[in-house]
């Protein structure tokens, strides 16, 4: 005789180990496989584009370090591109550059913290993040070096960036681009071809093309899924065009190919810092910009490839000091649309790691 | 590069297709009428020439006298964009067609907008406030909101 069964709801969070800050999912189980999900938001909500109202171009930069804390240079890259190309303004060639180095440097740190925490998910405990916040730590070392911050950078502004890097900062940049490979090498030896990591990963959680597209996923969720589409090629923001890499992308869009592809767009990462090292022109680092800042009326949409997604800034000008109407494009909220259809039909277990591996941050989710 | 493609030459097209449902265009956007949302949204998508297969970003602007909706369309295939927007009058209950049964991506995306603008989108599966608590009362972004 079958034993009778009754579905039951958990909630998953907001204090729970695995939801990377404060998400909850409600979980309606039967037995241990879930049957429905309901995501719940906002324990994390700041009310941002609200917070914006009524200040200056320049004062929103820091504001945006609050949105995805763990890669704030991104966040600052996308809306000082919003907002010069509302106001038309151009930024010279060495910041530009700047800027590229910072951005990807920021992916990696971004990308570091995404795979260690999925591998903490997936019962490694705390080793591999360990072995990751090793080479995170010589990240947060050269940002600290260039604009004294850890954490909430605050390095870019509107027409370029706020300071030249010290003369320190490129040879210390050198030295981390030298070894930075390698210790990608030792993460490979040490996870891809593990049997564990494969069992639980492989075939797990899959998003499939068609759906990934039609949820509007971006970043690696969307690459995983074998859709060949980044923001740095499709629409070269900065001088993205001048640089060589690949973009890696997975095969079926399972937790497996998530995680490989940002391990490979590291290396691609540090491919690119290299080529912006050498290319690297002298000169200013910042354009001349009036501090009260009146754009022309009209409206812009800027955005670039964060280490998580298509980060936008759709920005609205009526020719005040102040933005009219100012709306994030948040890359993780929109990439928990399909989160799902990916969680359905799996064990509670594998509900962690599936959504270990869309590497979310709730100060973006909820902003 | 991804193309932005002209609202011009796309609003002749939709006007002789769906004659009356473009109020303006421009270079940079289209202006389309709310009852023809739907019908123009799904023509734009399942269409050879301009699939635009992803929705990118979807975001309300209150200008007082209406809101307006911006949709930041986008085809992966073609790697060419466009800008719709579509308006809703009236400040008590404003409401539009969903585009959720065509791009599941609008999802949280109108509930966001629903939360702090308070826009309705008729037809979404699972249409209450995402970030505020249910029981809010009023919608912040709206311009006259204290």
């Amino acid at each position: 005789m079958a034993i009778r069964t009754e579905p039951f709801v958990i909630n998953m969070g907001p204090q729970h180990p695995s939801t990377h800050g404060v998400f909850r999912m409600r979980l309606t189980l039967d037995g241990e496989v879930v049957v429905d999900l309901e995501p719940v938001f906002s324990y994390l909500h700041r009310g941002i584009e609200k917070l914006v109202e009524g200040r200056t171009y320049a004062q929103i930069i820091p504001i945006t370090d609050r949105l995805d804390y763990v890669a704030s240079m991104s966040n600052n890259l996308a809306y000082v591109v919003a907002v010069e190309k509302l106001a038309g303004i151009t930024v010279p060639e060495r910041a530009e550059y700047l800027r590229v180095i910072m951005a990807e440097l920021q992916r990696i740190a971004s990308h570091l913290i995404a795979v260690g925490s999925f591998l903490n998910d997936c019962g490694a405990y705390f080793t591999p993040f360990m072995y990751m916040y090793r080479e995170r730590e010589d990240i947060v070392d050269l940002f600290e070096m260039v604009c004294g911050q850890r954490l909430t950078y605050n390095y870019m502004r509107i027409g370029g960036v706020s300071h030249d890097v010290p003369d320190e900062f490129l040879v210390a940049l050198d030295k981390f681009v030298r070894r930075m490979p390698y210790f990608i090498d030792e993460y490979d030896q040490l996870l891809a071809e593990n049997e564990i990591l494969l069992a639980r990963t492989k075939g797990v959680g899959i998003l499939p093309k068609e759906l990934a597209i039609n949820s509007s996923a971006a970043g690696p969720v969307l690459r995983g899924s074998d859709v060949k589409w980044d923001i740095r090629k499709a629409d070269p923001y900065s001088v993205y065009d001048r640089f060589e890499f690949d973009i890696p992308t997975g095969s079926v869009g399972d937790c497996y190919d998530r995680y490989r592809v940002r391990v490979e767009e590291m290396r691609q990462s540090v491919r690119i810092i290299k080529q912006a090292m050498e290319q690297l022109p002298p000169g200013e680092v910042r354009s001349e910009v009036l501090p009260l800042l009146r754009p022309p009326v009209g409206e812009a949409y800027g955005h670039i490839e964060g280490p998580k997604g298509e980060l936008g800034f759709y920005l609205v000008s009526d020719n005040s000091i102040a933005p009219y109407r100012l709306h994030i494009r948040p890359p993780t909220l929109i990439n928990l649309t399909a989160l799902h259809d990916m969680i359905i039909g799996w064990k509670i277990q594998d509900a962690v790691i599936i959504f270990g591996s869309i590497d979310i941050c709730l100060g973006e989710v909820d902003r | 590069m991804t193309i932005a493609l002209s609202g011009k030459e796309v609003g002749t097209k939709l006007e002789e297709k769906f004659p009356g449902s473009i109020v303006e265009s421009s270079q940079d956007s289209l202006l389309v009428k709310s009852e023809f949302l739907l019908p123009v949204a799904t023509y734009l998508k399942d269409t050879p020439g301009f699939d635009f297969d992803y929705l990118a970003c979807i975001t309300a602007v209150d200008y007082s006298d209406y809101f307006e909706v911006v949709y930041h369309l986008t085809s992966l295939e073609r790697n060419h964009s466009l800008v719709m927007k579509t308006r809703c009058y009236g400040r008590d209950n404003p409401s539009l067609p969903s585009v959720v049964s065509l791009w599941r991506g609008a999802d949280f995306q109108e509930r966001e907008i629903y939360d702090l603008m308070g826009i309705n989108f008729d037809g979404h599966p699972n249409m209450k406030r995402i970030f505020l608590w249910q029981g809010f009362e009023g919608h912040p972004l709206r311009r006259d909101y204290l």
